[in-house]
Order: structure tokens, then sequence, then C-alpha cells
């Protein structure tokens, strides 16, 4: 029988933090426990609003810091609830230890994070060091596009986290102020289809279980079992790429709108390609379909998960490729290697025996602006790599006032 | 409920034996003697920040806890637990859940006063019905007697280290109790192993207590005081009886003295027999010091029975 998205979708205009917190509201989680920062401020304002109007049945925790955030939020998820909690920049670095500890006791948290630049010097605009600094915390990372993307993957997030195969806590992304702030049209879906596609919380061993008390977070020494735990989580992590796009494709159909590990825009003639992640991605691909109009034969690569890092996938859509340009929202401070993406990109294609050539662009740190000229450059650039089979600069910074 | 030895021998023991602290370490005893203050018919959650009970009482694959038990990590003991308690308000409003549930967190010294300090005092704060009881021994003995906020002037530790250049801590404790205190919660207690009937009385009104309960127990160590192991409870025992530990609590406000001294003894009484004060005994150099405890001892006291109204 065909759906008719027109009745189930409702088309509102709403800023992103205020998406998330629509997603919030229909997941309707036991626990949230969360800590004011800008950007993510607006969640937490929202959604401490939905509570005080008694539209969930969530018991809001205020708490002191974003540390006692995630501790809370650990607490409340080893208790047996449904937990979400929200954070950007320093907060989600005050949570470090945490993420691990959430990740390791294998709790299905979700957590909204709202890009921001990390200190020094301070800056609360939008780069994506923030989260690629935790991104071997053993989370799940999912990147959004728009308002759209941010309301979709957080309603996801709670079926990849929850699922009995993978337990494990999942971030998603938001670029600060640029979809935070940013009114956007998006579709909502109805209340009833979202519970129905979130479904209940189902916990298997959880502490207020008085027939079988649970003892959480035991100590595991020299003789213990450490490396096991550690092993079994990267697989739950392998795991979860096929929920990933087991769930965005059971997404596609409630709500019209599906989704994958990553998605493309003429990959099928293309000879370079742009890789971009978060807001950027619809700047790029504008810029993108405009210079295919022109005849040339460039193409796009919009990455959504970053963890697990669809490695296989990426390097079959980019086999046969003569030039790869990665864009990146943050950089490593590794000495020259570029940033996050582009170094993991360069390793997945490491097998490849036609490898594409490589070039990385850094832009966009601490909210530097992205205009589309950029992207045209970045473009021109990589055509002139694909045309002459070299590479000049590996790792370039664009936008630079210097 | 009564505080009877008959009827307390009859409680369940929520942490059984065959854990691992060392012989004669006050910390168990601190805890079983809370936990015999719990009330009957209701199920338990403890928390753990890191620390000796920690460690020594959930090595994997076992548990020392006949009960729920969750450890996270060093700061977030207090934190961790009312993430805990904020669910079981949740589920239980729900009606997901029916049995009925209380928390109860026991961290060290350095779990309390000083790294845990803050997520504390957001607890306490935020009113969750809790049961937060330090275990203070007065330094971080997980880690081989380092100085923390509890540790009291003059005393040796490998932190604070006695030389020819200092006498060890040269700083007073905090009164991390009157501090708790001033969050305004229910109930407020400062006990000692020694005094068991006064502690078992202390965590019944702690457990009772209709939000956050915080209960600082003296539980002596004898690796890092150096003094015999079978000395424990005679050790804290002294500490009241030198007024160096009061036991006092504060119910709803309410200061009292909950164990008078008559006949107060010299702090020197205490303090000689424990090693890591041995350099202030040691010819007339450190002198000083112990002169300086004896007068913080007497002026602390004074201040207490003034607040208490006791005489």
């Amino acid at each position: 029988m065909a759906v008719n998205f027109k009745d189930i979708n409702k088309t509102v205009a709403l800023v992103g933090t205020d998406a998330v917190a629509e997603a919030m509201r229909q997941i309707d989680p036991d626990v949230v426990a969360a800590y004011p920062i800008t950007p993510q401020t607006a969640i937490v304002e929202t959604f401490a609003q939905m509570v005080a109007d008694g539209k969930v049945n969530t018991n809001y925790v205020p708490v002191e810091s974003e540390h006692s955030a995630m501790s809370a939020a650990i607490g409340a998820s080893s208790a047996g609830a449904r937990v979400m909690t929200a954070t950007a920049s320093q907060g989600l670095a005050l949570m470090w230890e945490l993420l691990y500890i959430a990740s390791g006791l294998r709790l299905p948290i979700v957590m909204p994070n709202v890009n921001r630049a990390l200190s020094a010097p301070i800056n609360i605009h939008c780069d994506h060091g923030d989260s690629m600094g935790a991104r071997d915390t053993g989370w799940i990372q999912l990147f959004s596009e728009n308002a759209q993307e941010a309301y979709d993957n957080t309603l996801q997030a709670m079926r990849i986290a929850e699922h009995k195969d993978i337990l494990l806590p999942v971030m998603v992304l938001l670029d600060g102020f640029i979809i935070s702030h940013a009114i956007d049209r998006l579709d909502l879906v109805d209340d009833d289809v979202a519970k129905k596609f979130v479904g209940q919380y189902k916990p298997e061993d959880y502490m207020l279980n008085a027939s079988q008390p649970l003892c959480v977070g035991a100590f595991d020494g020299l003789y213990g079992y450490f490396f096991e735990f550690k092993r079994q989580q990267e697989e739950a992590m392998r795991n979860s790429v096929k929920v990933i796009q087991d769930v965005g494709k059971e997404y596609g159909a409630v709500s019209g709108r599906p989704y994958d590990l990553f998605e493309s825009v003429g990959l099928e003639d293309a000879e370079y390609v742009l890789i971009a992640l978060g807001s950027a991605a619809g700047t790029v691909r504008s810029e993108v379909e405009c210079l295919r109009e022109q005849g040339l034969p460039i193409g796009m690569i919009k990455l959504r998960v970053f963890r697990p890092f669809p490695a296989k996938e990426l390097a079959a859509a980019l086999a046969g490729k003569k030039a790869v340009a990665v864009m990146d929202r943050s950089d490593t401070f590794a000495g020259g290697m570029g940033g996050p993406v582009f170094i993991e990109l360069r390793s997945a294609l490491y097998e490849e025996e036609k490898r594409p050539l490589l070039v990385n662009y850094v832009y966009g740190l601490g909210g530097r602006d992205l205009p589309v000229q950029l992207v045209n450059q970045a473009a021109t650039e990589l055509g002139e790599i694909a045309k002459s089979g070299q590479v000049k600069q590996m790792v370039n910074y664009l936008g630079l006032k210097e | 409920m009564g505080t009877s030895l008959k009827e307390l021998s009859k409680k369940p023991e929520i942490l059984t034996g065959g854990h691992r602290m060392c012989a004669g370490c006050g910390a168990p005893i601190a805890v079983r003697q809370v936990l015999m203050g719990a009330p009957d018919g209701v199920q338990l959650v403890v928390a753990n920040p890191t620390g000796c009970l920690e460690v020594s009482t959930t090595i994997y694959p076992y548990t020392s806890w006949n009960s729920s038990y969750i450890h996270c990590a060093f700061e977030n003991a207090a934190s961790t637990l009312s993430g805990a308690e904020a669910a079981y308000q949740s589920l239980k409003k729900q009606g997901k859940i029916k049995d009925d549930y209380r928390f109860v967190a026991f961290g060290g010294d350095g779990g309390t006063y000083d790294i845990g300090f803050q997520a504390l005092s957001g607890a306490l704060e935020r009113g969750h019905r809790m049961v937060y009881v330090c275990y203070n021994n007065e330094a971080y003995m997980n880690t081989g007697i380092q100085r923390s906020g509890a540790t009291g002037l003059g005393t040796w530790t490998t932190t604070s280290p006695h030389g020819t250049e200092s006498f060890g801590k040269t700083q007073n404790r905090k009164d991390m109790t009157a501090i708790a205190a001033a969050h305004n919660i229910p109930y407020v207690a400062q006990a000692s192993i020694s005094h068991w009937r006064d502690l078992v009385k202390k965590a019944q009104k702690a457990f009772a207590a209709d939000g956050p309960a915080f209960i600082n127990v003296l539980a002596p160590c004898h690796r890092g005081w150096r003094y015999p192991m079978e000395q424990t409870v005679e050790l804290a025992k002294l500490a009241v009886q030198t007024c160096i530990w009061p036991l006092y609590e504060v119910d709803n406000g309410k200061w009292n003295l909950t164990t008078k001294v008559s006949k107060k003894k010299p702090v020197e009484d205490y303090l000689k027999i424990q090693g890591r004060y041995a350099h202030l005994f040691k010819g007339e150099k450190h002198g000083e010091v112990l002169k300086r405890i004896q007068e913080n001892t007497d002026k602390e006291w004074e201040k207490l029975l003034q607040i208490c109204g006791a005489e």
C-alpha cells in the first residue's frame, strides 16, 4: 500500500535547535540530564519548557556541569531509563572521560552535539573540532546538513543506539549557528508515526530490576577481561554499519526520507569528487551541480556517518576516480597530515589498486564563512589535479586571512 | 525502627564477606553500620566513586554487593547516583517499575571533599532523594596516602611529607559536614565507626529523609595512619573523646550534639599513637604544631557547642 507522506509530515519553519527539541519531545525519554552551553542552549531551554508544559513524561535533571550531565545520563541509563542529553564544544570536552564510560558500559544514550570550535582562542562558532576530538570514544557519530537532517538523525539515533546488536551511544551532530540558529523549512513526521518508529525501550540488564540486581562498572584489572570488552565494542561498531543502513531505510519508508551512510551527486560519471560533511555539503552541492551543468566531470559525496567510518563503502564509491578533495572543518595538528576526514579517507583508500589522487581543504574553523567562491576555488584546483595527475600541495587552508 | 543488637543482627548483609579490603580497615565497618540503618523491604542502589572500596568489592566477574551497584568515575558518584535516582522517579511515576528503591553513595574523602565536591554540591542542591556517605580516612589511601582536603594540620602524607623545611601538611582540613549542612538539605550528620549505635540511628534518619542526606563518617586507615591494625575502632573512639571528630547532626536545620564529651582528652593522646604524627613528637622542633592542633580543636569544639546550644 502506498503511503502518502504528505499526510504524515507536517511542514514547519524551525531553527535547528527547536527541530532537535521536537524530536526529543516525540522520543519522550525517561530522563534528560543536560547543561546549557552556546549554541546548544536553545535545545535545553525548549525542552525544559516542554517538561514544564507537561508535553513529555521526562524527568529533566538540570545538572551543574556537562561532566555531571553525562554522569547522570550514565547513572540513569544503567538504571534502565531511556536517556538523552545535549551539548557543544567545551561541554563535550568536559565530558571526555565519561564518553568512554558511556560506550564502555554499552549504554544507548543519544546526544545531539551542536558543533562549535574549542578554545583557545575562545570562539562560539561552528567547526567540527569538538566532535572530531571525540571520534575514538566509541560513540556512533551522525552528521547533519540542515535542521531536517538533525531532526531525522535524532529519531534514528535512538533506534540505532538501542538495537540489541549495538548498544552504543550515538552523537547527532549539527553545525553551530549555521544549523542551530537558522530558521529552516522542514517536515516533522506525525507524533504517532515517530513514536511507533522509535518504539518502547526494553533494556535486558538494568539496576532497577529487583529480581536481578546489577553491578555496573566493576573493576577489571590486569588478569581480567578488559581487552575482550574493548574488542566486543569494536565488533558492535562494525555491526552498526548495517543497522544504520537498515534504520535509514525503515525511516525512509515511514517518512519519505531514506538515509544511508553517505549520499552523492554525479558519481556515475564524475572524474573527480569533493567530499564534505555538515552544513557545508549544501554549498558544495550547489557549486558541484552548477559546474556539472557547465559540463565538468565533477561529483560530490556528503558523508553522514563518520563513526563507524564507512571505509569499504567509500573506497567502492571512489573506485576509478582520478582525484578526490576532502573538505575538513577541523584540523588534527598532526604536523601536515591534514584534517580527520582526510586522514581516515586516505587510510581507507590505501588498499585500492588504483588510488585516486587526494587533496585536503581545511576550511571554516571558528565559524569562518565558506562562500561558494572558495568551493569553486577548491573544485578548480581539483580539476587541475585530475588533469595533470599531480598534487602540488596535499593540505590546503581555504579562506585564511594570511 | 530500633537499634538493638538483636534487631540489627537480623538485617540482611548488603556488603558480603570475601571482599578484599585490608584487615582492620574502617571503611567496610562504616558501610555495614550505615546499611543496618536502611529500611526493611526496599531495594538498594549503591554507588562508589573510584577508590579502595570500589576496587576491593567489585573485582570482575565478582561483586560483594547484594544489591544493584554502580561505579562510574572518581569525581562523580553523586551525579551518577542522581541520574539513577532520577530514572527511578521517572519510571516509578510512569508505572514502569513497582519496587521501592533507596539510593546510597559511599565515597572516600578524596572523592567527596576534593574531586567529587562539585558533583556532590550539585546533587544536594537539586534535592535528589539519596544518602551520600563519606567514609573519611583523611587522605587518598587507594593511591598510597596522598593529602586531601580532609587531611589535618601537621599530618604526614606522601604529598605533604615532613622534612627540614616542613612539618607535614601546612593547612587545616575543610569542614565538609558544615558545608553539606549549608545546602539546607533535610539531614546532615558527622559520625564515627566507634559509636555504632549513634551511626545506625543517623543512617536511619538519613534514609528516612525526604531529600538528600549527607553523613561524614570517620573510618581510620591503619596503612595510612600508621598504627597497629587492631586499633582501628580505638582510634576512631579517641578522635571523638579528644573532640577532634565531634559527633553531631543537623536535622532539618537543627544542630544537635549527639555524643557529649564530659572530660575532653588532650589531642596528643590521639596523635601520639599514629605514625603519621610521629615527627611532631621528635624533639622540640614541631611542638608548636601540636599546640596549634589543640587550639584549633578547642576553638572548633566551642563553636559547635554554641551552635548546638549545648554546654
